[in-house]
């Protein structure tokens, strides 16, 4: 009775049900209802908009089931202002819309967690086809739509990827606050995300989508309907990704506490605070493009189908104008996590750090005029190919500046080889290969022969797998202990450190190779000379898979199964958030923090960078 | 509870000195080894002159990202291993926040590698457009007369129109040897991209845009042709073979190319720089 009692309510089970009680509400009204009312006016796919009318149906079934519309309609009835929703306590918080930042933090971790492994296995299954040159395990449809999954999953998911987890989590206690500025905004970035994800799932029950990541038309305006979900689900985690930017610019800017002033934060708030500024300008961009793609499929506009007077061009302008900016929202995170951790595991305040805010505030400002070194061989603006040039070239000295304070800070210290510190150092290895290879890419004559060939496939990968991926295990390691009060296996963190780092790079480094040899790609077949290459490949990929296993055992073995409690500070940080107890108390302070320096005050006689006394913990 | 690690002053100086010694040592050696040696592995090879240039660009790109990659090696490899904390208790390193000295020439050597990458980058396209897609209205124009010929992207296959024979319509890419082709790159539904990888040439062809290219082929030789964008099902198999032939062997081709397909080429549309094949395919 009272295991079937938890599931009353609103929480997960609930919205799973409402969701799709949703989808096929509002797929039947698209018949009923809404498609012969809009067709009195345009031309309109009912089967297309049956499918949109029935996602949108789902979400919002999903949102009711969660509870989102509870306040603000206890609000409208005239209740005063609360945030009951955090004061559920147990495990059935992290099943339900949940307001407290820490909660929202450890459901990130977990739900991208998932969904990055769902789009690993998909990379998995790329890589068994490309086994044979000529022998298709997977037809070439299965294929395209295995591809387009790992991509936009990779892409969407992991956007979010270090925000998601580790800002929401510490943003407020790094800035000594209690909360987010809008936690029920909080919540619903976490739970749209997660809806997202199922809807790009589904699109195998509506034939795949044959378009990879960027979605381009008119190859998207004469696919399969599955094509819908790829649009529903960037769309979705376009308004997620701006609603995420959006409360953390808010939280930042206004909830720090006494002291903190902008030189005293800690450089991980700064590598948040110019990601959100990316987020908030960049995703909105999204959001309308994939509209514009999604009507020319639902109300037959013709936006991107020349044609009829539309461009293709435009599709691609606009999807990298969001595009470029969000592979820096990737990146910035990685930057701004290893430049926190090094001070720690060199014991030496972080070098240069204004220096480090210019870099990172500098990439985030370059990242705008780049977007179209990715339109160097459509014949489009090609009288503006030297001004990206420079401009793509340009954005690596911001770069080069978080390598320098970096390396910097590295110099002289008292260096300990950690499992987070060794996949900060892995981002440098890996950070500079795939920017260097970005020299080529930039390079307009280079680029004529790399251009989307598998080098720009390694390239990415090395700045993204390498940069991001990287850099969010360096978190887990570094902050798991802190958030679930329990220790990570250091042994088994070293095995996979090394696994990953070595079968990342075997897996990665050869495929410049196969690009300078002219494999392009996303191809399902490619010629008899690159099977050793590619053979090579894909061995090294299921081998980077088996580590990645490994991580997850560790992860369920320490935290689920050996629950060696953690000490409050294991890394020596004089960061305020090892100054609290692990896992963090609800409140986080007992008393707001008064701060009167940064954190990175190590071997410097002085104030210490937490006051004495002002967190619960300490007392 | 940590005090900064305490070491003698000239030591502290030797530091510096040996990592900029070392560095600059193997930098300068494995520059000039990938200089010499670079032009004999990278691609796309020399069917070109544009290819042949590219040659160049990748060698240069590869000759400025060694040293980088060589200095970088040499300081991590001393920091990791000199600089690491030995012993249990924690002990702090010397709090240094600052030196302006690091920090002026560090921006002045990426500053001025990057100018020169620019103005290098710049320079080189504007030779002859390096053989990239200049959409319709190409800035950089080489001199003299050129054979024009239409490369036609359709889902899943290139075809190729000869405008100067008389709109002649073939499914293979034959050239002249020694002669410089102007490439009119144009699809006819999806986004594909013409990339003749021994030629150096890469151009998106895009529906209703006629995307030039320039290209002066070398001696006769065989190059691969493939797609260089995701353009749906068989985007995998949408590649074949094209030949440089010398200039009488390319007129007999021609001849019997416009003898085997006469009877078709009266069924085609007029050439032209792009087409709208009727009816457009839509969803649903």
């Amino acid at each position: 009775m009272s295991v079937a009692r938890r599931f009353v309510g609103f929480n997960l089970f609930t919205a799973c049900v409402l969701g799709v009680g949703g989808w096929y509400a509002g797929w039947f009204s698209a018949h009923a209802v809404v498609g012969p009312s809009l067709h009195f006016f345009t031309q309109v796919d009912f089967n297309e908009l049956s499918l949109v009318l029935g996602y949108i149906g789902g979400v919002l079934g999903f949102l009711i089931g969660l509870g989102f519309f509870n306040y603000p309609f206890a609000r409208l009835r005239g209740y005063p202002p609360s945030l009951r929703e955090k004061e559920t306590g147990g495990i059935g918080r992290y099943f339900s819309l949940c307001t407290d930042h820490k909660v929202v933090g450890i459901q990130y971790l977990v739900g991208i967690g998932l969904f990055f492994f769902i789009g690993g296995l998909n990379a998995m299954l790329i890589r068994t086809e490309l086994l044979r040159p000529d022998h298709q395990v997977w037809p070439a449809g299965t294929y395209l739509t295995v591809v387009g999954i790992h991509g936009t999953m990779m892409m969407g998911m992991m956007t979010s990827g270090i925000l998601g987890p580790f800002a929401n989590y510490l943003i407020p206690i790094l800035i000594g606050a209690r909360r987010m500025a809008f936690p029920r905004i909080e919540a619903l970035t976490f739970w749209l995300l997660m809806a997202a994800g199922v809807i790009l799932e589904t699109t195998i029950f509506f034939g795949g989508f044959p378009t990879g990541w960027t979605g381009y038309q008119p190859l998207g305006t004469q696919a399969n309907p599955g094509i819908d979900c790829y649009y529903l689900f960037f769309a979705l985690v376009g308004v997620s990704m701006t609603l995420l930017g959006l409360n953390m610019l808010a939280t930042i800017v206004t909830m720090r506490a006494p002291g903190l002033t902008w030189t005293r934060l800690p450089i991980f708030v700064w590598g948040v605070l110019s990601t959100a500024v990316l987020m908030v300008l960049a995703a909105p961009v999204l959001i309308a493009t994939l509209s514009m793609a999604l009507m020319d499929r639902v109300v037959q506009t013709n936006f991107f189908v020349a044609a009829q007077g539309g461009s293709a061009y435009l599709y691609e302008n606009l999807f990298w104008v969001f595009g470029h900016p969000e592979v820096y929202i990737l990146a910035l995170p990685g930057f701004a996590i290893v430049l926190e951790i090094l001070p720690v595991f060199a014991r030496k305040p972080l070098w240069g750090y204004r220096l480090a805010v210019g870099g990172m505030l500098g990439v985030s400002l370059l990242s705008w005029f780049v977007w179209q070194h990715h339109l160097f061989m459509s014949g489009i603006n090609a009288d503006l190919r030297p001004f990206y040039m420079l401009s793509t070239e340009l954005i690596s000295i911001p770069t080069g500046l978080t390598f320098l304070c970096g390396m910097m800070t590295l110099w002289r210290g008292q260096i300990r080889y950690s499992v987070p510190m060794l996949f900060c150092l892995a981002w440098f290895f890996n950070f500079l290969i795939g920017g260097l290879s970005g020299v080529f890419l930039s390079d307009t004559p280079s680029d004529t022969t790399t251009h989307g060939s598998f080098f720009s496939m390694a390239h990415f990968h090395y700045t993204i797998m390498g940069g991001l991926v990287f850099t969010f295990f360096a978190g887990i390691y570094y902050w798991v202990p802190k958030m679930t009060g329990f220790e990570l296996n250091e042994r088994l963190g070293k095995i996979h450190f090394w696994t990953m780092f070595v079968f990342f790079n075997l897996t990665f480094f050869p495929l410049f190779i196969a690009g300078f040899k002219g494999q392009p790609r996303r191809v399902v077949t490619y010629p008899h000379g690159l099977q050793f290459l590619n053979d090579w490949v894909s061995v090294s990929a299921f081998l980077l898979g088996g580590s990645l296993l490994l991580f997850l055992y560790n992860f369920v073995k320490s935290l689920v199964f050996d629950r060696i409690p953690a000490p409050a500070d294991p890394w020596g940080s004089k960061s305020i958030e090892w100054q609290l107890p692990s896992p963090v108390p609800v409140q986080n302070f007992d008393r707001i923090p008064v701060f009167s320096s940064d954190p990175y005050g190590y071997g410097e006689v002085g104030p210490t960078a937490v006051p004495a006394g002002a967190p619960a913990g300490m007392s | 509870m940590a005090t900064p690690a305490s070491k003698p002053s000239a030591e502290r100086a030797d530091h510096g000195k040996r990592v900029l010694i070392v560095g600059a040592a193997l930098s300068v050696v494995s520059t000039v080894l990938v200089a010499v040696l670079g032009g004999r592995f990278l691609p796309p090879g020399n069917g070109s002159v544009q290819a042949t240039g590219q040659v160049l660009d990748n060698t240069v790109m590869l000759a400025i990202v060694t040293p980088v990659i060589a200095g970088l090696t040499v300081f991590f490899v001393y920091v990791l291993s000199q600089f690491r904390h030995r012993g249990g208790a924690l002990v702090d390193g010397p709090p240094l926040r600052d030196d302006s000295r690091v920090r002026v020439w560090w921006l002045v050597v990426t500053s001025t590698t990057v100018l020169f990458l620019a103005g290098f980058g710049t320079y080189e396209l504007l030779q002859n457009g390096s053989g990239g897609g200049q959409g319709p209205n190409p800035i950089a124009v080489p001199a003299g007369p050129k054979l024009p010929v239409q490369v036609i992207a359709q889902q899943w296959q290139f075809t190729y129109r000869y405008p100067t024979y008389g709109g002649l319509e073939t499914p293979q890419l034959v050239l002249p040897a020694n002669t410089y082709v102007e490439l009119h790159v144009t699809s006819l539904d999806a986004i594909h991209s013409f990339w003749a990888v021994e030629l150096g040439v890469k151009a998106d062809a895009n529906p209703g845009v006629d995307n030039i290219a320039f290209v002066k082929t070398n001696g006769p030789s065989t190059f691969h042709v493939r797609c260089a964008e995701l353009c749906g099902l068989w985007h995998g198999y949408m590649f074949n073979n094209g030949r440089v032939v010398p200039e009488a062997q390319f007129t007999a081709w021609v001849k019997s190319q416009q003898r085997d397909f006469a009877p078709l080429l009266k069924y085609l549309p007029k050439y032209s720089t792009s087409y709208f094949p009727d009816p457009q395919r839509r969803a649903g």
